[in-house]
């Protein structure tokens, strides 16, 4: 159920449930936390970065073909 | 009901109209795509090759190839969804060549309980990106995420990276729904078992 929490799927009296169950469970309430934490942080920083020079040498092929028709 | 107004909801993304002229000639609406989705691509392509010069020719087939079959998107789906599609396939083409002879399947489902019984309880620190420089922490979350199955961290990378719908990412993927929930669930657990060893509050004494 852990995701559905996460991801706010669950039915509002589940949720609250959960939610009165994690206030006195450290355990759950560490883990729902970190597990949060670890998707946003792959989210608001760049793993991989497509460097602007490849950018626009991958740009100019594409397109290059494309105005020829492939 | 919902059928209707999903398609009103697809027909209204301007994505539509940039391919319609594209398929009609109209390159600089092509170029307009390329520009809005190719760092997406890259790194979708990067997390199934783990080879960036892999994932730069899968940028320039996947795009080359969406070109040539623009005729053949039919609009019930986003085209960023279609496109990721043709990604992830030229990706494990890539992937497959350059393995030759070991399994390489999205679909291999991986039996572990990593993760999913949590053994590192303990909290992190407040904001613990920060005790790392941006470089350091990219490293991190490179290595971390590249230690997981390839269909784990491609459906996290889809699902909670990019943004794409359980629905979405089992479509692109050729997964079912189930499937992807499940995957979904250990990577995230997978990998947040994995940054404690980074994140979690110190206790007294520890560096």
């Amino acid at each position: 159920m852990l995701d559905e929490l996460i991801d706010g799927t669950l039915a509002a009296e589940t949720r609250a449930q959960l939610e009165e169950h994690m206030h006195g469970c450290e355990h759950c309430e560490v883990t729902l936390n970190t597990t949060r934490k670890t998707i946003e942080i792959y989210r608001s920083h760049e793993v991989y970065e497509l460097p602007a020079s490849i950018r626009d040498r991958l740009h100019a092929a594409i397109m290059a073909r494309c105005k020829n028709g492939c | 009901m919902d059928s209707i107004q999903s398609t009103a909801e697809i027909e209204q993304h301007p994505d539509v109209a940039l391919v319609h002229s594209a398929r009609s000639g109209d390159v600089q609406a092509f170029e307009t795509l390329v520009r809005k989705y190719d760092r997406q691509i890259f790194r979708i392509a990067q997390h199934i090759t783990q080879n960036r010069e892999d994932a730069q020719d899968v940028v320039q087939d996947a795009f080359l190839k969406a070109y040539e079959k623009l005729d053949q998107f039919q609009g019930n789906s986003k085209f960023y969804t279609w496109l990721v599609r043709i990604a992830v396939n030229e990706s494990l083409m890539r992937l497959r060549k350059r393995r030759t002879g070991k399994m390489v399947s999205i679909d291999e489902d991986v039996v572990t309980e990593e993760g999913s019984v949590p053994r590192d309880l303990a909290d992190w620190s407040p904001n613990p990106e920060q005790n790392y420089s941006q470089t350091e922490l990219a490293e991190i979350l490179r290595k971390t995420i590249q230690g997981l199955p390839l269909g784990f961290r491609v459906v996290f990378q889809l699902r909670d990276v990019e943004g794409m719908s359980t629905e979405e990412t089992a479509e692109t993927l050729g997964l079912s729904v189930p499937a992807v929930k499940s995957r979904l669930l250990r990577a995230r657990l997978q990998l947040r078992e994995r940054l404690s060893r980074y994140f979690r509050k110190k206790k007294a004494g520890e560096r």
